[in-house]
């Protein structure tokens, strides 16, 4: 079997029940499991010698509002050494989801994205705060209740500086 | 005996047409802009500034950092509502009189993006002179934009320069 | 009772050196940075949500804009992820001719990148001289589609059309002259004493940590890390083409300044290839369910102009799956992830930005470092902010 197929098949044989689905897309490994799974997948997929995915391509979030749990977090590790790619899946809730910015420095701030764009609130993240939007903005805008013109497109927008504000 | 004044006759006057004349000659000959380039727009102004398309003919070349020491901003570039109180506090720090245009469809209107964080248009928070259309505009398009701010320029009076000004009002 | 404070300076939003609105809160001791904090987010755009509520045509234009200082690059990536979710073949013509634009794109976006950073540090010569081989670039690249930045040329299924007649001679005399301008450039900074002092020995990262931090593009290969994704995992025909990815050793930024140049010429070396080796043939896929027709048979055939309008109104409808597409572009990996769920409009658009990562590492570059060495490490890293607040 190939290559690709192969790391399927060490991964299920290692993880067993917790992978939910292992699956070929486009010729390139797909894997989901749960929530309380996937630092152990991850941790086992970077410091394994053989298989050392070292570098977090991306990491987003879906919106499926009809399923429970209603948010998707995607994954994409590849390997340096071995020039392979794999994508990971789990479902999470809004709160309660594992951070994996001690493995990987880049998702600190892909992390702060998901929660701004979406909401999901990442446990020990060093830094959990808005990062496209305003501070104080309220809502999540990629969500799929969240209308594309924000909530008071109505309104006139005015602007008040804060030394005005004081006054 | 005709009463003489501001608003009532004196602006027709031929010494105060001279000196009106040499004012506004001084100042829509030497404009100089603040660098306020914001998304695509800015590369499009910054090729006006060189060899080719010169800006520097029109004697605005010296694009000031600081907005003290300008009297001519060029939005261009989409404005989003976490940049708005900037560009508000860099308009009310820049001393009168001064001038603003508008560049690009962004900057005029919204342009393409109409969605929770962009403000459909600078003139929702500044007061704009002249308005250049298009995504992005060639460098000639500003050059005829500044051509049209010179001839605005031209047509100031006397009227419209007070020697007291209000804060929050624009000469 | 004395105590010592540490001063904090912001590098606002409107600032001359920062290449577009990136806001810098900097904690000084002295002259040296002890702590940075980068602040974005003021060109959020919400370019992903405007992409959920348009078909797979309308969208094109929204892509030009995310990296505005090269618009080909960004098309073609967009293309090959919707390429990939609907299965078409993309004819040979096609893809020499998307792999000769791409490549002189990058030649313009580099130039623009020396000229701005060598103008930051304070070698103003360099602007002017940059600025007229970009024009030059530009006029080439206005022949084939008529906009100077934003050409929107690359299309799902080929090409909007065929070249016109006068583009292979005007490319030839660009880059034939090419070599000899980079040439020039060289002359005036390689070995000037002013620049070396100035960009050697800043902004050290070291390879390991460019690999955590994902970082990717020029400021991966100077850290001496081989991964570029034209040799990695080729697309639209690059493993046809011969060509050399520079790698630099030591990762600071006199490093990244000679690996850009030599990408630079590597470019035209592979612009004058494929102009010697351009196939005839197509420059559409003979895909008739999902790529329009040529434009002189809308006007003469019935079908094909119904056939045209249903395209244009409805859209395509890709199947129920998911796909994700990368390329090399100056700044880094540009990667597209579509999820569709069968209508007319993607559920998901995610784009993975280069610069959002590598400014994500700038923070640990400048620590210890002075003042004046912040602008230069921010300058090689060559960040573009349309990109990052998408």
């Amino acid at each position: 079997m190939s290559e690709q197929q192969e790391l399927l098949k060490t991964l299920s044989d290692r993880f067993g029940q917790k992978i939910s689905e292992a699956y070929l897309s486009f010729g390139e490994p797909v894997v989901k499991v749960g929530r309380d799974s996937l630092r152990d997948l991850i941790s086992f997929l970077k410091n394994d010698p053989g298989l050392s995915f070292d570098m977090l391509v991306d990491l987003f979030g879906v919106d499926y509002p009809e399923a429970e749990p209603r948010f998707e977090i995607v994954y994409i590790l590849r390997s340096t050494r071995n020039n392979k790619r794999v994508t990971i899946k789990t479902r999470t809730r809004q709160t309660g989801m594992d951070t994996v910015s001690d493995l990987f420095k880049a998702a600190e701030w892909l992390e702060r994205e998901i929660y701004d764009m979406f909401g999901v609130q990442f446990v020990n993240h060093p830094d959990l705060r808005r990062i496209y939007t305003d501070d104080d903005f309220e809502g999540h805008p990629l969500r799929k209740d969240f209308p594309l013109q924000g909530r008071d497109y109505d309104k006139p927008f005015t602007v008040t500086l804060e030394e005005e504000r004081s006054k | 005996m005709e009463k003489r004044g501001i608003g009532m006759g004196i602006e027709d006057s031929v010494p105060v047409k001279m000196v009106d004349f040499i004012i506004n000659w001084a100042r829509k000959n030497s404009l100089f802009p603040v660098t306020f380039g914001l998304a695509c727009c800015a590369l499009e102004m910054m090729v006006a500034s060189s060899a080719e398309y010169d800006i520097a003919r029109f004697g605005a070349e010296v694009f000031r950092p600081s907005p003290r020491q300008s009297d001519l901003m060029i939005v261009a570039g989409t404005l989003t509502k976490k940049m708005a109180p900037m560009v508000k506090r860099i308009y009310e720090q820049m001393p009168n009189p001064k001038w603003v245009i508008a560049f690009g469809a962004c900057a005029s209107s919204g342009g393409i993006f109409r969605s929770y964080s962009v403000v459909q248009g600078v003139d929702q928070i500044v007061p704009v002179d002249v308005y250049i259309p298009g995504c992005p505009p060639r460098p000639e398009a500003l050059l005829t934009g500044l051509m049209e701010l010179q001839k605005k320029i031209q047509k100031e009076t006397i009227k419209d320069r007070p020697l007291i000004t209000l804060p929050g009002k624009t000469a | 009772m004395t105590e010592t404070k540490y001063m904090t300076l912001n590098m606002g939003p409107q600032h001359p050196a920062t290449h577009g609105v990136l806001r810098f809160a900097l904690e000084l001791d002295g002259e040296t940075v002890v702590k940075s904090t980068p602040h974005i987010g003021y060109l959020h755009r919400g370019v992903e949500k405007l992409m959920e509520s348009k078909t797979y045509w309308q969208s094109e234009p929204l892509t030009d804009r995310l990296d505005y200082t090269s618009g080909m690059s960004n098309n073609l990536a967009y293309c090959l992820a919707v390429e990939k979710l609907l299965g078409i073949e993309i004819p040979k013509r096609a893809q020499y001719i998307r792999v000769m634009l791409s490549e002189l794109q990058r030649i313009a976006a580099h130039i623009l990148w020396l000229s701005t950073h060598a103008l930051d540090i304070g070698a103003m010569t360099l602007f002017f001289y940059g600025f007229r081989e970009r024009e030059n670039c530009l006029k080439v690249l206005e022949t084939v589609s008529g906009a100077r930045l934003m050409p929107d040329y690359i299309r799902f299924g080929g090409l909007r059309e065929d070249l016109p007649d006068e583009f292979m001679e005007k490319a030839r005399i660009f880059i034939d002259d090419f070599p000899r301008r980079v040439d020039e450039y060289e002359t005036l900074l390689t070995k000037n004493i002013i620049w070396i002092k100035r960009t050697q020995g800043i902004g050290l990262i070291s390879a390991q940590e460019a690999i955590n931090y994902s970082v990717t593009g020029p400021v991966l290969r100077a850290s001496g890390v081989n991964y570029d994704v034209r040799k990695a995992y080729p697309y639209s025909s690059y493993e046809d083409f011969d060509f050399e990815i520079p790698l630099g050793d030591k990762g600071d930024v006199y490093d990244r300044y000679l690996v850009r140049l030599k990408e630079m010429r590597q470019s035209a070396r592979i612009v004058t290839q494929a102009l010697d080796h351009l196939p005839k043939g197509p420059v559409r896929a003979p895909d008739l369910k999902h790529v329009p027709p040529e434009k002189e048979s809308v006007k003469n055939d019935m079908a094909a102009l119904i056939r045209h309008f249903k395209l244009m109104a409805d859209g395509v409808e890709p199947p129920k799956t998911e796909a994700y597409a990368s390329i090399e572009s100056s700044k880094g990996e540009l990667g597209f992830y579509i999820i569709s769920d069968g209508t007319n409009r993607p559920y998901r658009v995610r784009i993975r930005p280069p610069s959002f990562l590598n400014l994500a590492s700038i923070p640990r570059m400048i620590e210890g470092a002075l003042v004046a060495d912040v602008i230069a490490a921010i300058g090689s890293v060559d960040v573009v902010l349309g990109e990052i607040d998408k």
